[in-house]
């Protein structure tokens, strides 16, 4: 996708005067940055608060993985333990996970993408991001009067009837931050519908925008139902009014139903975005058009439609009927279809390329790499029989891992690497990104094979305290734990360091497509000088040609 | 420190469980080969640097499309089908069972024999019997994971799920809660100790001497007053229950259900819920009145009173 001609910040300076950036237009002071409706900055402001919850969430799975050092509960009483994996999963899961990709390199990347001054609703967006840390606020105050323990799900009755942890407080703070995740899925859906630069048809936009789209629609689709099972949930712990309660006329297992319907989506929400910036980087640092496009495309949207209709495969031995067994277990199989094709056409893309391995390069491999390992493990828990035995296990632990870290956080950390000189100016110090993707790499696989062995095993999840068969698996966890601890706080170094120290990035140092590198880094205000004007088909790359790289 | 790789088999299910994961690292395995090794091969011959032709070639895109669409989907079909079916094996327990009951509190399993052994976090089998768990919780959602035989089953409050498994290994297995149940549940835990039939019997006589669970609730089913109304003739008209158990019942409101343990469960503690045809809810709820065991026995022996008496059925 090409806009007119590339220009170089060099080219735009010479014809019309330097351009004030978005950091510098509207000021610098904490105000402007607290009231601002341009896209870039609330992205920006997205990027600091999902660390923040990150950072918290991170803490949490250090101590646990330190506690399961040692089959004993020595370090932190089991009561402790179970309201920092509620902590771990509950933060990570909707304050980190969810709004990663979208709220942040989404935000700031769409508008610029389609050519666009911001998002069709600025204001609302600005809204979204004091609803989800309004509702982030909530949960940690949750933590902090005492926490919960019910975990991430909040099963009943035990959520509903039996803890005395600070349920509804929690529940609150999902409840609050789900709108958030309402409105970011509204302005997507329409920005790309409305918005888009002259030229820019629906199979011109990059395969990123198409993932964003399909994820909106789920968070639109399905945050409202997760909204109203809290709610319900609340009804019951406030008022006792049976919904789930089997003592009150209720039933346990509805909750189940309810909370999966969401669930099992979010867990879409939580990958596609990563898919769509693995598209972006293979086909750039391979210089070549992504193989098979609309196939590419349209399993996006394959995948956000199948996934409404697998929520039972997480009910398979929660005493439902063995026919809506049969029925999860095919739909299941049948959504794994368009994840291979996605992994089939990057693998083809790179078919007479020319290929650099940048950072961003190598967290997309990486991605590629663990979300197939992810992928085929969803094979094994999607067979019914084998579902059986693991479902509740550390193999499921190290599935999802696979699949929301490996995946998603990787995706995330390859796409913030390809965007940081658009969204600093500055670029980052290229071999210590190499070092710290390999590491986390490296790091990943450590943690997370391991609990596949000791889930086949019989090691069970949520265990303060287990079988000393089991410790052998525990250390090598914990241990790649202590490493991939490592490969997340040195980009969190030399990132914040590249703010200040790197060097000036130009308008397009990657030599990519995008309408986004057709305007200066960082950006004005209001992206682009001129509305560009787009007449060719995504990612026209030529390997033929020799290049050099900004890194090369 | 151990390295265990495959944990214990003592069972047929085990074993066939096993064989269906083996199949599918194998087939993961080739698809790991099928992605990752055109994937290495073009990034060393295409890296940037290294000569190479990168002239653009016309493959037939539409073609490979389709076919690494519909290649997967067939595989997966057959793993779909041989799962599902191992899943029926698993979840449908076959006829000639020997049943044990079990209920699940935080944060302990307590057992029940029919012969009216009990023990709490252990269960002691017969090898080569088939095993049938009738299970329910008195307050949380439990599981009843038994690694060894590749079976686990949530445990409910307000109703019965049923697993089974036959052991042929004798030994001691784990017994693990895995459904998360609050503070200690990973003390909930235990194990099961797979005996000889002729040590079984031996540990059955060995136990505490105490009524069968028949006879426990034979006894219940007089003290409560049910044998007032549902035995003999008496003015109140209550459904009989001789034979009861396993039939197909008409409802008053045209419906029929089938007279399982989930039906007896309900009648005793909800009676208003389903009304048998012909009668009127005169009978009160026991619901608060009995612990699950309790309910549990006044089953075993509503089931008895089907061998005994068959010119009772209606």
């Amino acid at each position: 996708m090409n806009a007119t001609l590339p220009q170089t910040e060099t080219e735009f300076t010479r014809t019309r005067g330097r351009v004030p950036s978005y950091f510098e237009e509207g000021g610098r002071t904490v105000g402007s940055w607290l009231l601002t409706t341009d896209h870039k900055r609330i992205g920006i402001l997205y990027l600091y608060s999902i660390l923040f919850y990150f950072t918290i969430a991170a803490i949490a799975a250090a101590i646990i993985r330190l506690e399961l050092i040692t089959p004993q509960g020595d370090l932190v009483s089991a009561e402790t333990y179970n309201k920092l994996f509620t902590i771990h999963g509950t933060l990570m899961v909707w304050f980190f996970l969810i709004p990663s990709i979208p709220s942040v390199l989404g935000n700031f990347v769409i508008p610029l993408m389609i050519g666009a001054k911001d998002l069709a609703f600025p204001r609302l967006n600005l809204l979204s991001w004091y609803l989800f840390n309004i509702g982030g606020l909530i949960a940690l105050y949750a933590v902090a009067i005492g926490g919960v323990d019910t975990g991430w799900t909040f099963y009943t009755p035990y959520s509903s009837a039996f803890t005395n942890s600070h349920v509804v407080t929690m529940v609150a703070g999902v409840f609050i931050a789900g709108f958030s995740s309402i409105l970011t899925g509204v302005n997507f859906i329409v920005t790309i519908h409305k918005l888009r630069a002259p030229g820019l048809t629906w199979f011109k936009m990059p395969i990123f925008l198409w993932s964003n789209y399909a994820t909106s629609v789920i968070l639109v689709m399905a945050t409202p139902v997760l909204a109203m099972t809290l709610v319900l949930l609340s009804i019951e712990r406030i008022w006792g009014v049976g919904v789930f309660d089997p003592k009150l006329g209720g039933d346990p297992v509805l909750f189940q139903h309810l909370f999966w319907f969401y669930s099992h989506p979010a867990v879409y929400i939580m990958i596609l975005p990563g898919m769509g910036v693995v598209s972006e980087l293979v086909t750039c640092f391979a210089r070549k058009p992504i193989f098979g496009y609309h196939f590419v495309a349209f399993a996006s949207v394959a995948i956000a439609l199948i996934g409404f209709v697998v929520w039972g495969h997480h009910m398979f031995t929660a005493g439902t009927s063995i026919y809506s067994g049969l029925f999860f277990s095919l739909m299941s199989y049948l959504v794994a279809v368009p994840s291979a094709i996605k992994v089939f056409n990057w693998t083809m893309t790179l078919y007479r390329g020319r290929i650099f391995l940048t950072t961003p390069m190598l967290y997309a491999l990486g991605f590629i790499g663990l979300f197939t390992i992810g992928g085929l493990t969803g094979l094994f828990v999607a067979a019914l029989a084998i579902d059986v035995h693991v479902t509740d296990t550390y193999f499921i632990v190290a599935h999802f891992h696979y699949i929301m870290v490996g995946g998603m956080v990787t995706g995330f950390l390859g796409g913030l690497h390809y965007w940081w000189p658009k969204i600093t100016g500055r670029l980052y110090p290229e071999n210590l990104g190499r070092l710290s993707a390999l590491i986390i790499f490296i790091g990943f696989n450590l943690t997370f094979f391991p609990q596949y062995i000791m889930g086949y095993l019989g090691m069970v999840r949520r265990y303060h305290s287990y079988a000393p068969e089991f410790q052998i698996y525990h250390v090598m966890s914990s241990a790649g734990a202590s490493i991939l601890g490592v490969g997340y706080i040195l980009p969190l170094i030399y990132l914040i360091w590249s703010l200040k120290h790197g060097k000036k990035a130009p308008a397009n140092p990657w030599n990519a497509t995008g309408l986004e590198w057709q305007t200066t880094s960082p950006p004005p205000k209001h992206n682009f000088i001129e509305t560009p004007v787009v007449t060719r088909e995504p990612y026209q790359y030529s390997p033929e040609v020799e290049e050099r790289m900004i890194y090369g | 420190m151990t390295f265990p790789l495959v944990p214990v088999q003592a069972s047929e299910v085990a074993r066939e469980t096993d064989h269906l994961c083996i199949a599918l690292v194998c087939a993961s395995a080739i698809v790991c080969l099928i992605v990752f090794g055109p994937m290495f091969f073009f990034l060393f011959k295409y890296r940037n640097g290294h000569p190479a032709d990168r002239s653009p070639v016309n493959l037939p895109q539409t073609k490979i499309e389709i076919t690494w669409t519909v290649l997967p989907l067939l595989i997966f079909m057959c793993f779909y089908a041989w799962g599902a079916r191992q899943y029926f094996n698993i979840e449908r327990p076959p006829p000639g069972a020997m049943e044990i009951d079990v209920v699940g509190q935080q944060w302990m399993w307590k057992i029940q024999h029919p012969e009216g052994n009990r023990e709490i976090n252990e269960l002691h089998v017969p090898a080569g019997r088939i095993i049938k768990l009738m299970m329910t919780s008195q307050d949380v959602i439990h599981d009843f994971y038994l690694p060894a035989f590749r079976t686990k089953q949530d445990v409910l409050p307000g109703r019965y799920t049923v697993q089974w498994f036959k052991a042929d290994k004798i030994g001691s297995y784990h017994l693990f809660c895995s459904e998360y149940c609050g503070t200690s549940h990973a003390q909930m835990i235990g194990r099961i100790v797979v005996m000889s039939p002729a040590d079984y019997q031996h540990w059955l006589a060995n136990g505490e001497p105490g009524p069968t669970m028949v006879q426990s609730g034979e006894r219940l089913f007089r003290e409560l007053g049910c044998s007032g109304c549902h035995m003999g003739s008496t003015v109140v008209r209550a459904p009989p229950l001789q034979g009861v158990f396993g039939r197909p019942v008409p409802l008053n409101n045209g419906d029929v259900v089938m007279a399982d343990e989930g039906y007896i469960r309900d009648s005793i503690l909800l009676p208003a819920k389903q009304i048998v045809g012909g009668y009127t809810n005169d009978m009160p709820s026991y619901s608060g009145h009995l612990t699950e065991e309790q309910v549990m026995e006044l089953i075993a022996y509503i089931k008895s009173l089907g061998n005994q008496s068959p010119t009772g059925t209606q």
